[in-house]
């Protein structure tokens, strides 16, 4: 038993070679002749042993590698680590290890049995000359998947996609390249057919255009020459009206498909699109509200002051906008923002460093069949007003207004559980200065460190102190290029100005420092 | 062996066009499976063989899973699960005289180390031990040396009865079972331990568990290849090399930092989900090159993409594999992304529409209770079409054919 249990033991480390037998040698049937043959191999055998205490590993494996692996085709440094002394390695062990057929050697009965070409003991670890991706296989590989997507969206997606219709208000100002360009996006990855209506506030720019057309969607322009005004509630009733100017364009044309609002600077996630292909006339999604401000301050004001633990919890729950439902999943209410916490904390002002509060139902959680809108069309729902009787002095706060009955609203995203697109309100100072394009041409020639920047020598600054910064930064504005000590200096992709009160302007700090 | 190996490969081919032209003609997103046996996945074996399922004394069975319950969930529970199928399936029969198979439980892959793998060192005393039982007390063994029954040897080398391949060739398959049917995972072509007529099944994975993991079909599959598992076995083969004939190591350092490859050794939570996300699943050889990731594949849709020279994989006959896997040679393994690649896309379409039948996951699975077409029925299939059984199977009363002594020392200890 206990010799048992110490040969178990060995087993259960399962050491290749600990025992490897001259078993089959001494199987073989004449095991009592004394050939030349054995005593050669026996002579090699114990020369081997000799060999490997002297070095320290197993010799014998080496050569007997070298001699039968099959192909090597690797750069042999990759073998460099492997020959380390095994622990169970004593000179009983036979150091003889042929990696060879062992059909031929040990086959007890079965003459008969074929050679298997698959060889029993070490084989090299094969490795191309250059084992890094190629780049027209990557090519070829995202073919493969997008055409295996295809395929599973035909088979479980939406059968007869409607095209999605998008309605942007959006006007020139420094973040409009970066809102824009997320939508834009967006757009690029929906998988159905898209018209983009994009209304513009102060009238049709090359800028915008610019900006639109690298979409590579159908578009539609539209200008409207009020100019946007500079407190947020004026933007949302200018926004309202553009947004209706749009759903008349709607009307006019014909277009057919899922009109829905992609605000320029929301978050749209490609299940939304997915998910309002659905809708039969007006359907509404939960959006996920992202109201807190541009200052560190605010955060920090939150942490400090003494709350109790319910109001702080009520802070960090991020507020979601949406339709309501009950228990049979019917639509039982709306879920709206709830400004009273941030009350007297919210921004007036674009550029105000303030909590930007939405309105109670954002127009971006409703989406509709644009043949609601369509003038003499029977098969419209009688609960539908028509777009006419709208009129623009009407303060229209969301497209409930369209409705003449608003439980006949559905909801969309699993009765509004899902959040499928976020909503956000960033803007820069209403005078900063951006370059045309957002490109510098010429390139800069002249590097001047800027005041938050820690350049090595310079002592470090706290960056308290904003207003004194500002100053600074505005009469430096135009030559100011800003370099990060770690940053290489030939990277030039972000000329980014230095945008002083913006939500931006704090993440900056904290990446640098 | 050679001619044999062409024709099979004829057979499959025709077989393969005639599945082709009959799943063209209609448009649902699966594909009728056949394979050189025909279509014979969903067959059903009631009515076609009676088997007799031996009673042997509990120690053989009931308390050695009694002594360790893990044996029900590890990928060897296949013996337990089959016995206890037999015994309550309609095609058991308590009249041995008109028996045309013979079931012995014994359940030989549940002495399991504190990590849970199995030991094999009392397999084959545990085995003979049993065949010395149903000799003495019943005389269909003696009828036959054992050509009418069938065992269920689930272990890395099947009747070998070892972990070690080398050691395995050395004994060869347990010389009592050298006339009966072995059902085993393991399947390599010219190897001694896969002996002709000896059925292929997929190892054990829990149907429960993968069914409650699905997730949507719709879920886009975005990863190209995926693979978790270990690439080098630190514990038992340092030098690398040995283990999985390198084959593993060789997708390690020709692929880790290719994008399209996402292997690595962790262990996810998300293993099932992410393989459901994947088109391709790496179904690689370890220690022997049969694993329950290609169950795992099938199941979830994801193409198994082989890489085990001469494997003989589950159901061989009755599966079309080459049409639903992609097979890589070991040598190939450095141009693994050209190989993958260069497959056509409709081929890609093609393998997972016939993933996708129901029947070719059902066949892969050992469910509780059973249900038609999963791999208990496969079995049974398989035995099916083995009868009737050929006349010189049946010896001269007295005669005998095996020698009874043979084998290690060790192996003739009692049990």
């Amino acid at each position: 038993m206990m010799k048992l249990s110490a040969l178990q033991q060995s087993y259960l480390n399962r050491r290749p070679g600990s025992f490897r037998g001259a078993a089959p040698l001494d199987s073989s049937a004449d095991g009592a002749i004394k050939s030349p043959a054995a005593v050669f191999w026996l002579v090699l055998h114990g020369l081997c042993c000799l060999i490997s205490l002297v070095l320290g590993f197993r010799f014998s494996r080496l050569v007997f590698f070298f001699i039968f692996s099959t192909s090597v085709t690797t750069n042999t440094n990759h073998f460099m680590a492997p020959f380390r002394q095994l622990a169970t390695t004593t000179a009983s062990d036979v150091a003889f290890n042929l990696p060879s057929n062992p059909a031929s050697g040990g086959g007890v009965g079965d003459a008969a049995l074929n050679r298997t070409r698959v060889v029993v003991g070490r084989h090299g670890i094969r490795i191309r000359p250059w084992p890094h991706p190629d780049p027209i296989e990557v090519m070829k590989a995202h073919q493969i998947i997008e055409r295996v997507q295809m395929e599973q969206r035909n088979q479980f997606g939406v059968k007869n996609p409607r095209t999605v219709i998008a309605v942007t208000p959006t006007y020139v100002r420094t973040f409009q390249t970066l809102h824009l360009t997320g939508v834009v996006h967006s757009l690029m990855l929906v998988p159905y057919d898209v018209v983009w209506i994009v209304v513009e506030a102060g009238g049709v720019t090359n800028e915008t255009a610019a900006i639109i057309s690298k979409s590579g969607v159908k578009t539609i322009h539209i200008g409207v020459d009020e100019k946007m005004p500079n407190t947020w509630e004026g933007r949302h009733k200018l926004e309202a009206k553009m947004r209706l100017r749009a759903l008349r364009v709607v009307r006019d044309k014909k277009l057919e498909g899922i009109v829905m609002f992609a605000d320029d600077s929301n978050m749209h996630s490609i299940e939304l699109f997915d998910e309002i292909q659905s809708v039969n006339w007006f359907g509404a999604v939960s959006i996920g509200i992202l109201a807190h401000s541009g200052g560190a301050e605010e955060l920090s004001s939150f942490a400090t002051v003494e709350k109790e633990v319910e109001e702080k919890e009520k802070k960090q729950a991020i507020p979601v906008q949406g339709p309501a439902c009950n228990e049979s999943s019917k639509l039982a209410g709306w879920h709206t923002f709830d400004p009273q916490p941030y009350e007297g904390n919210n921004a007036i002002f674009i550029d105000d460093r303030a909590t930007v509060l939405p309105m109670k139902l954002e127009w971006a959680g409703f989406v509709l069949n644009s043949r609601l809108l369509w003038k003499d069309n029977e098969d419209k729902p009688h609960w539908v007003r028509d777009l006419d009787s709208v009129v623009d002095g009407d303060d229209i706060e969301s497209p409930l207004s369209l409705l003449k009955d608003s439980s006949m609203v559905e909801p969309l995203g699993s009765c509004g559980k899902q959040v499928l697109l976020w909503w956000l309100r960033v803007e820069a100072r209403t005078d900063s200065k951006f370059p045309a394009g957002w490109i510098i041409d010429p390139p800069l020639e002249i590097t001047v460190p800027s005041k938050r920047t820690p350049w090595p020598d310079a002592p470090p600054e706290l960056p308290s102190d904003n207003e004194k910064a500002v100053n600074n930064m505005e009469e430096s504005q135009p030559i100011v290029k800003h370099t990060k000590t770690r940053s290489s200096r030939s990277k030039r992709r972000s000329k980014r100005k230095h945008e002083p009160k913006t939500v931006v302007d704090t993440k900056e700090q904290s990446e640098q420092n | 062996m050679e001619i044999r190996n062409c024709v099979f490969a004829l057979i499959l081919c025709h077989a393969a066009f005639v599945s082709c032209a009959v799943g063209l003609g209609r448009n649902p997103p699966t594909e009728r499976i056949s394979g050189s046996a025909g279509d014979v996945l969903e067959d059903d074996p009631v009515g076609r063989l009676k088997v007799f399922v031996y009673e042997l004394p509990s120690k053989y069975n009931k308390k050695i899973l009694q002594k360790d319950q893990r044996c029900l969930n590890h990928m060897f529970a296949a013996e337990i699960y089959m016995h206890r199928f037999l015994l309550s399936s309609p095609v058991r029969t308590l009249n041995p005289a008109e028996a045309d198979w013979f079931y012995t439980p014994v359940y030989t892959t549940c002495d399991l180390t504190p990590n849970g793998l199995p030991l094999p060192f009392k397999s084959p005393r545990m085995m003979r031990s049993a065949i010395q039982l149903i000799s003495s007390n019943w005389p269909y063994w003696n009828r036959t040396e054992g050509a009418d029954h069938f065992f269920v040897v689930p272990h890395d080398f099947g009747a070998c009865f070892h972990y070690q391949e080398e050691k395995a060739i050395e004994r060869g398959i347990l010389t009592m079972l050298r006339r009966a049917t072995l059902v085993q995972t393991f399947g390599q072509r010219n190897h001694v331990c896969l002996k002709e007529g000896s059925i292929t099944v997929p190892p054990y994975a829990p149907p429960q568990k993968m069914q409650s993991h699905l997730i949507p079909e719709k879920t886009p599959r975005a990863i190209f290849v995926y693979f978790r598992g270990l690439f080098y076995d630190v514990g038992n083969d340092p030098e690398g090399g040995y283990y999985a004939r390198g084959a593993r190591a060789a997708v390690w350092e020709n692929f880790k930092d290719n994008p399209l490859f996402d292997i690595s050794t962790e262990h996810p939570t998300t293993y099932y989900e992410d393989m459901q996300r994947a088109v391709f699943c790496l179904c690689p050889l370890g220690w022997a090159p049969w694993s329950p990731r290609l169950v795992e594949a099938v199941v979830f849709g994801c193409i198994p993409v082989i890489i085990a020279d001469d494997i003989v994989l589950p159901f061989a006959d009755a599966i079309p594999w080459e049409e639903i896997g992609v097979f890589v040679d070991e040598k190939d393994v450095p141009n693994l992304d050209t190989i993958l690649t260069s497959i056509p896309p409709e081929t890609i379409l093609r393998k997972q529409r016939l993933l996708a039948n129901p029947s070719m996951k059902q066949a892969m699975l050992f469910p509780q209770p059973a249900q038609p077409g999963d791999a208990f029925h496969q079995v049974l299939n398989g035995l099916a079409r083995k009868l009737p059984h050929d006349k010189s199977i049946y010896l001269a009363p007295g005669q005998k054919v095996l020698n009874w002594t043979a084998g290690p020392v060790g192996d003739l200890k009692p049990w």
